[in-house]
C-alpha cells in the first residue's frame, strides 16, 4: 500500500494556495467597468489599436458601418469584455487542462482493458489513480459551463441573447447550439465517462480477491462499450466545450485533434507518476521497458498531434475561405508566440528529444521530456480558449498562473489521495505475469 | 594448420537461445548463428555490438528533408513562381505549408531506400550473390550455431549436446 507522503502533500496544498491567491487578484484586478478598462489599456500597453478588425468581425459585436466616435465606445466595451473574462478564461483553461488529462488516461486505460494488453497491467493502479480526478475535475468544468449559460461570464458568444439577435449564423444553430441542451449533453458525457470509471475500477479491485476470472471479463466488455461511447462523446464534448467558443468557425477533425493533446498529456502523467513512485521504492517490478514503452506513446502521440494540429491548419490555410482563416489570422497575428510556440514544444522538441530508443528508458530525461510536453499542451488549450475569449489583451500573468497552480495542486492532491486507497499492484489480473516479464 | 568449427544444429529458437547463453557462459566463440527468421534478442546473447543502422536512417532523412527543401524552392518558386492558395507572394518561406508533405513524403522516401541498401551493402547482398548458409535446411526448419574449435573438440562436443542440439557436423578448412 502506498502512503500519500507528508511533503507531497503539503507541496501539494501550497500549490493550491497560491493559486488562490493568484486567481483572487486575477478577479479582484479585472475591469469593473469601461473606464477602468481604459485606463488598464493605457497603462499596460501603448501600440494597441487596429490589431482588432479580425476578432470583432468573428464576434459579431460590432457593427461597422457606425460613426466613428461611437465605434470608439463599442471598441472600449469590447475591451471591457475582453479583459473581464480574462480571469475566468484563465480558470476555464487549466481546470479543462487538469479534467482533459485524467480523461485521456481514463481513454488509454480503456483501450488496455479492451485490446487485453500483456505489458500494461503493472500501471493499472497508476491509471486509476489519475481517473480519479474526473470526478471533481468534471464538476468543477461542469460548474464553470453552468456559471457561462447563467452570463457570469462571455467565454461562449453564443450564451448572449443580444449576440445571438444579431447573428443569422448562430441563429440558425441555435437548434444545436442553446444553453439547455449544452448543459444536458454535457451532463449526459460526464455521468457516462465517470460511471465507467467507477465500475472498472470496484472491477480491478474486486478481481484482486476474486477466484475466476469472471471481473476480468466483465471489464473487458464495459471498456469496450465505454470505448465507442468516449469516442462519439469526445468528438461532442469538443465542439461543444471549446469550438463552440468561436461559434462561426469548425473544423471536422477538431474531435480528434482534442483526443491527441489529451492522450499525449495523459499518458506523460503515467509516465512520470510511474517514475515518481518507482523512485520512492513503490512499484518495484515496474522496469525500464515500462517506461521505455509509455516514452514511445508519448513519441508517437505527439507525432499524431502534429499530423491533426497540420492537417487543420494546411486545409484551412490552403482553401483560404475567409470565415475559416480568420481562426488562424487572429492566432498568427495576436498570438504568434505561443502559438508557434507550441508547436516547437509539442512536436520539435519530443521528435527530437524522444526519437532516440536509448533516452526513452533513462528516467530523469522521461521526466524531463514530460514537464516540456505538458506546458506544450497546456498551451495548446490556451490557444483554443483564449482569442475568442480576450482577443489580444492575453498575458500570462497572476490569473493564468495562479488556476495553474490551483488546479496542479488540486490534482495532485486527489490523484495521490486515491492512490493510497488500493495496492499499488493488481494481484489476479491473468497477465500479470507476462507484465513482470516484460522486457522490450 | 587446419581451422576446425562444429556446426550445432537445432530446431526450436527457444533452445537455440539457452545454448547461445550456455555456450558465451562457458567462454567459447560463436562464429554465426544462421537462423531461418529473426530470433528476438539473439544479438544481445552473442554480444554483437548493437546496430548502427538507426543513425544512419537519420542521416538519411535528413538528407530526404534538405532535397525536399531545395527542391520545392526551385520547382515552385524559382524556376516557375507558383500562385499557391490564392497567395502569390511567391516567398518560399510563406508558402512553406503547402511543402510540408512532400519534405514528410522525401524524408520517408530517402530514410527507408538508401537504410535497405545500406543494409544489402553492409550485408555483402547482391542479386545472384551465392547463399552462404552452410545448410539448405537453415532456410527451412533449423538453426545452426557455428562455433570455433582449439583443441577441445571434446569438451566442445558434450557442451552443445548438453544445450539441445539435434546434429553437431565437424568441418574442417584448409588454409
Amino acid at each position: 500500500m502506498y502512503t500519500f507522503s507528508n511533503r507531497l502533500k503539503i507541496g501539494a496544498i501550497i500549490l493550491m494556495a497560491l493559486g488562490l491567491v493568484g486567481m483572487s487578484i486575477g478577479f479582484i484586478s479585472a475591469p469593473g467597468n469601461v473606464e477602468e478598462a481604459k485606463a488598464y489599456v493605457a497603462a499596460h500597453d501603448d501600440g494597441h489599436g487596429d490589431a482588432h478588425g479580425a476578432d470583432h468581425a468573428v464576434a459579431g459585436q460590432e457593427a461597422h458601418d457606425e460613426a466613428s466616435a461611437e465605434a470608439h465606445a463599442a471598441h472600449d466595451e469590447h475591451v471591457y469584455h475582453q479583459l473581464s473574462n480574462r480571469p475566468w478564461a484563465a480558470l476555464y483553461v487549466a481546470a479543462f487542462f487538469f479534467f482533459m488529462i485524467s480523461l485521456g488516461v481514463l481513454a488509454f486505460y480503456a483501450i488496455q482493458r479492451a485490446s487485453q494488453a500483456g505489458w500494461s497491467p503493472m500501471l493499472f493502479r497508476v491509471m486509476e489513480g489519475i481517473t480519479a480526478y474526473i470526478v471533481p475535475g468534471g464538476i468543477v468544468v461542469f460548474v464553470i459551463l453552468v456559471l457561462s449559460v447563467f452570463h457570469f461570464n462571455h467565454l461562449f458568444p453564443w450564451m448572449d441573447p443580444e449576440v445571438v439577435a444579431e447573428d443569422k449564423i448562430i441563429q440558425n444553430k441555435a437548434g444545436y447550439l442553446n444553453p439547455t441542451f449544452f448543459l444536458i449533453r454535457a451532463a449526459i458525457f460526464l455521468a457516462g465517462w465517470i460511471a465507467y470509471r467507477e465500475i472498472s475500477r470496484r472491477l480491478s479491485i474486486a478481481q484482486d480477491k476474486a477466484d475466476d476470472d469472471s471481473n476480468f471479463k466483465k471489464n473487458f466488455r464495459w471498456s469496450a462499450g465505454f470505448l465507442v461511447f468516449y469516442l462519439v462523446t469526445e468528438s461532442i464534448m469538443s465542439w461543444d466545450w471549446i469550438m463552440s467558443v468561436d461559434p462561426h468557425w469548425f473544423s471536422t477533425l477538431f474531435g480528434w485533434y482534442i483526443f491527441a493533446s489529451m492522450v499525449v498529456s495523459g499518458i506523460t502523467v503515467i509516465a512520470m507518476i510511474a517514475i515518481y513512485l518507482k523512485s520512492k521504492g513503490y512499484l518495484p517490478d515496474v522496469n525500464d521497458s515500462h517506461i521505455h514503452d509509455l516514452a514511445k506513446f508519448m513519441f508517437g502521440f505527439s507525432i499524431f498531434w502534429t499530423y491533426l494540429w497540420f492537417s487543420q491548419f494546411m486545409l484551412i490555410w490552403y482553401a483560404n475561405i475567409p470565415e475559416e482563416v480568420t481562426y488562424f489570422v487572429q492566432r498568427i497575428e495576436d498570438y504568434k508566440l505561443p502559438f508557434f510556440g507550441m508547436v516547437v514544444m509539442n512536436f520539435i522538441f519530443p521528435l527530437l528529444v524522444l526519437m532516440n530508443s536509448d533516452y526513452k528508458r533513462i528516467n530523469w530525461f522521461v521526466i524531463m521530456s514530460g514537464i516540456v510536453l505538458l506546458l506544450g499542451h497546456y498551451l495548446d488549450v490556451f490557444n483554443m480558449i483564449m482569442p475568442s475569449a480576450v482577443g489580444d489583451q492575453w498575458y500570462i500573468g497572476f490569473p493564468e498562473l495562479g488556476a495553474l497552480s490551483f488546479f496542479a495542486g488540486a490534482f495532485l492532491l486527489w490523484v495521490f489521495r486515491a492512490l493510497t486507497k488500493a495496492p499499488l499492484q493488481v494481484t489476479r489480473n491473468p497477465y500479470i505475469e507476462e507484465s513482470r516479464q516484460f522486457h522490450y | 594448420m587446419a581451422e576446425t568449427k562444429i556446426h550445432a544444429y537445432y530446431d526450436d529458437d527457444d533452445v537455440l537461445m539457452h545454448a547461445v547463453k550456455k555456450v558465451k557462459a562457458a567462454r567459447h566463440h560463436i562464429e554465426e548463428v544462421y537462423c531461418p527468421f529473426p530470433v528476438h534478442g539473439l544479438d544481445k546473447a552473442m554480444g554483437l555490438a548493437p546496430t548502427r543502422i538507426a543513425i544512419t536512417s537519420f542521416m538519411y532523412g535528413c538528407l530526404g528533408l534538405a532535397v525536399a527543401v531545395v527542391m520545392m524552392n526551385y520547382i515552385m518558386i524559382e524556376d516557375w513562381p507558383m500562385n499557391i492558395g490564392g497567395k502569390p507572394s511567391f516567398s518560399y518561406i510563406e508558402n512553406m505549408p503547402a511543402f510540408v508533405p512532400i519534405m514528410f513524403e522525401m524524408t520517408v522516401f530517402f530514410a527507408a531506400h538508401l537504410m535497405v541498401i545500406t543494409f544489402y551493402l553492409r550485408s555483402k547482398l547482391w542479386p545472384f550473390k551465392e547463399a552462404e548458409n552452410p545448410d539448405v535446411r537453415t532456410t527451412d526448419a533449423h538453426f545452426v550455431m557455428e562455433v570455433e574449435v582449439h583443441n577441445n573438440e571434446d569438451e566442445l562436443k558434450e557442451l552443445l549436446l548438453d544445450t539441445g542440439a539435434v546434429e553437431l557436423n565437424i568441418i574442417k578448412k584448409r588454409h
